[in-house]
């Protein structure tokens, strides 16, 4: 008791209700924005001029300056191959998705092959091979910095968006990018619920949203039922690699022919038609018809031929739209509204064919640009914890099936794609040959049946089975999804108790040296703010703890714990506050393991009253409901 | 894990066939404000790992109760008939010549002048033999009449699983 008193004295612990800093970031494939909550309103923050939008364009020149942003992009077309842009679309990706971008790459692709590399490509430029994490980090370090000058102090916490449809790699390759800008990951979510949040807030409706959300590289369609601040995701579908872009490359494609520029193009000739291309379209959704000089050539544009050469890539968004209803179990017709998100819906020809084919007027009145960075900021304000009762609740699922490989390679899907997320599920297998003492798990992620089909996350060994007969043994696996969609899969062979785990690091991704490597080789930190930067995450993390504990304490401490008990997690405390101040991350690291440790049983227990509480809620809703 | 409550338990419902499902989504969306991990960003984090587990728990009770076949299963595993692991086959000569035809039906639809309208009589009659085995596995597990509810389950397990062919199809041909 004595303990409690003196730890809580005023001006020794963080003052307990003190606002955390807390951003939503829009990691986009064209631009990148960041918004936060203040006085409870979101807002978008600016750069030094104003502007909200980052563009999404990295720069490296040949003495390792990096620049990010409009000043990057002004360089692609006189220096391509060292500006990188769209890195969104190579994040998590293997060369073989990335052929299938389309043949013409500005860049100069390198694979590393060497173990442990992760396959990832990097792109070859004068400052030497970078991979889209890095390019990726880059971008959320100007964001982050942007947010911390406007907030004046460093960020407690930030919700980053990915598309719905983003697979287990693409995911974890984001959050990758994040742990290398040194940017804490409240959340990944789901751009198309994110901007359901904005909307569904703003205009208070209630029933069954779809969010049709076209960026310049990606493609999702979410429907959603909204009922008292619960957001619930039905299904979600749509392409990662489809998006605008491929608009414009259509474009630049016809205006190639159309100044005789059909086979090898220079870098800079394809940034040029690229970027005429993106012009005349922006354009085209103004004015009927649009001049364009570019290579020699110069011609009127048609907005119908231009419609003529999307419309294919637009029947595909219509297509995931038709099979997302079917996933949701509902018609067009019961779709209260359909919102549009992303900068792509400008296009006149995509508005009207969705109309269309929902059989009503799109909303368009928030910024597609802007609404799905408002809804992160106010997602990320709420699990920073600066809104405390708050209703407002989030159901999000996995938009991909999940499930290992089985005999004949074909796919035992374990969790269903638009299962609701977080969630843990698991199967048993057996051996098929006499006294066999290992099996190879290979995790996998798709709809398709056969396992060349999916794409593969992982594989690793449950060893140590002993020998018994084909068939006798029972190998448990089982998954569990985290509510950011990330995947953890452990096998248990039941007889004998033999275990393996895994924390699922997809093939495209990165393993922990790597991730450490690189941080070590990023230009925005030299070696020296590593000893720093560890130290001051570790503080967060401590200080994060102590507050969070305390006020477990002083609620339940005394209900649940007994004196010893109630003592051992003062003392364990006090230590860890005390540790604190001591300048060693290490030091501060264990300490933080010790407490996590002597504080399970009490977790467990106040975990247990909850429910308690809750169950018993619904008795006495029956007891209401009957009288 | 200490979470031990049956399914209807979480939901504060009764343990039968017959739900609610609006209520069932109330108490769904009741449940998910109170254990959801959003909801422990700041707790400890002990208590974060276990809302994880939590509310996996409860995501998996609310999908099995939602849906008709799960929730037949589920009740016959509280009465020690675990059947949902493999899939249980039904002698019943009438009802394996039905299987047959339906699945002729939905496999000739591929050369079908109008497959959608076609596909949309077969997925019709498939759902509402898909009810009436509903309300049988109803009376009978009411009446405890458990080995008929067994292969009644079974049947149900074609017409679940026909529904999801025709359903895929149905994207197959959109596409």
């Amino acid at each position: 008791m004595v303990v409690l008193l003196q730890i809580s004295e005023p001006g020794q612990s963080p003052e307990p209700h003190q606002r955390r800093r807390a951003v939503g970031i829009d990691l986009g494939t064209t631009n990148s924005l960041v918004a936060t909550v203040r006085s409870g309103t979101p807002e978008t923050l600016v750069d030094s001029e104003q502007r909200h939008l980052l563009p999404s364009v990295v720069h490296y020149s040949a003495s390792k300056e990096v620049t990010v942003g409009h000043a990057a992009y002004a360089q692609s077309a006189e220096d391509p191959l060292n500006t990188l842009s769209s890195v969104k679309r190579f994040m998590g990706r293997g060369l073989g998705d990335i052929k299938t971008l389309g043949s013409q790459l500005p860049y100069e692709l390198i694979v590393d092959n060497s173990a442990g590399a992760g396959g990832m490509p990097n792109f070859r430029t004068v400052a030497g091979d970078i991979s889209p994490v890095s390019a990726s980090a880059e971008i959320l370090r100007v964001l982050v910095d942007r947010a911390e000058s406007a907030l004046d102090g460093a960020l407690d916490g930030a919700v980053i968006t990915v598309p719905a449809y983003f697979d287990e790699a693409q995911r974890q390759a984001t959050k990758d990018a994040a742990t290398l800008a040194g940017v804490k990951v409240l959340r990944l979510l789901n751009e198309p619920t994110a901007a359901a949040v904005a909307y569904g807030l703003d205009q208070g409706g209630e029933g069954v949203i779809a969010v049709y959300d076209l960026g310049g590289g990606t493609f999702d369609i979410s429907i959603l039922r909204l009922s008292f601040g619960v957001f619930e995701v039905l299904s979600t579908g749509g392409d990662s690699a489809l998006g605008g872009d491929d608009f414009d490359r259509m474009l630049a494609q016809w205006l190639g022919e159309q100044a005789g520029l059909e086979n090898d193009l220079n870098p800079s000739q394809q940034r040029q038609l690229l970027m005429a291309a993106r012009k005349a379209k922006e354009a085209l959704s103004e004015q009927p018809q649009v001049e364009v000089s570019v290579a020699g050539w110069t011609g009127v544009l048609e907005r119908q031929l231009f419609n003529d050469l999307i419309d294919p890539l637009v029947d595909k968004t219509l297509r995931s739209c038709r099979r997302a209803l079917r996933d949701a179990g509902l018609k067009a017709e019961d779709v209260a509204s359909v919102v549009m998100v992303g900068g792509s819906t400008r296009t006149l020809r995509v508005r009207e064919k969705v109309a269309e084919a929902f059989g009503r007027q799109p909303l368009v009145n928030i910024d597609p640009d802007r609404v799905v960075v408002i809804g992160a900021a106010i997602q990320a304000d709420v699990l920073v914890g600066n809104k405390p009762g708050d209703e407002m609740l989030l159901l999000d699922v996995i938009p991909l099936s999940l499930g290992i490989e089985t005999m004949g390679g074909l796919v035992e899907k374990i969790i269903h794609r638009n299962t609701t997320i977080p969630v843990a599920k698991a199967q048993d297998f057996t051996t098929f040959k006499d006294g066999q003492t290992a099996m190879s798990v290979h995790v996998l992620q798709g709809e398709r049946e056969l396992v060349s089909d999916c794409r593969s996350l992982a594989r690793f060994e449950l060893r140590g089975i002993p020998p018994m007969v084909a068939g006798a043994a029972k190998i448990r696996v089982s998954f569990q999804v985290d509510a950011d969609g990330l995947l953890n899969v452990s096998a248990k062979e039941l007889i004998s108790g033999v275990e393996a785990h895994i924390e699922v690091k997809p093939s495209y991704g990165l393993n922990d040296e790597e991730v450490t490597r690189m941080l070590k080789e990023s230009y925005t930190y030299a070696k020296e703010d590593m000893q720093v930067r560890a130290l001051r995450e570790r503080q967060v993390d401590a200080d994060r703890m102590y507050e969070d504990l305390l006020a477990a304490l002083q609620e339940d401490g005394r209900r649940l714990l007994n004196d010893d008990e109630y003592h051992c997690l003062e003392m364990a405390l006090k230590d860890l506050n005390d540790i604190r101040q001591s300048q060693n991350h290490r030091e501060i690291a264990r300490h933080i393991e010790m407490v996590s440790k002597t504080s399970e049983e009490f977790a467990a227990r106040r975990m247990n009253a909850s429910i308690q509480k809750a169950l018993a809620g619904h008795s006495l809703d029956d007891i209401e409901r009957d009288v | 894990m200490d979470f031990t409550s049956n399914y209807f338990e979480i939901f504060g419902l009764p343990v039968s066939y017959q739900i609610d499902l609006a209520l069932l989504a109330n108490r769904y969306h009741d449940m998910q404000k109170e254990f959801h991990p959003d909801r422990y960003a700041g707790k400890p984090a002990q208590e974060q790992r276990l809302a994880v587990q939590y509310a996996s728990v409860i995501n998996q009770a609310y999908s099995d109760l939602k849906s008709p076949l799960c929730r037949a299963q589920y009740l016959l595993s509280l009465k020690g008939l675990d059947i949902s692991g493999e899939t249980h086959i039904t002698h019943d000569p009438l009802f394996l010549m039905r299987q047959i035809e339906l699945r002729e039906a939905l496999s000739d639809l591929r050369e079908a002048e109008e497959p959608f309208v076609e596909l949309e009589a077969v997925a019709q009659d498939a759902s509402s033999q898909y009810v009436e085995l509903q309300e049988t596995f109803d009376r009978q597990y009411h009446q405890a009449d458990f080995d008929n509810a067994i292969e009644t389950v079974a049947k149900m397990q074609f017409f679940s699983k026909l529904l999801k062919e025709a359903e895929q199809l149905e994207q197959e041909l959109d596409n």
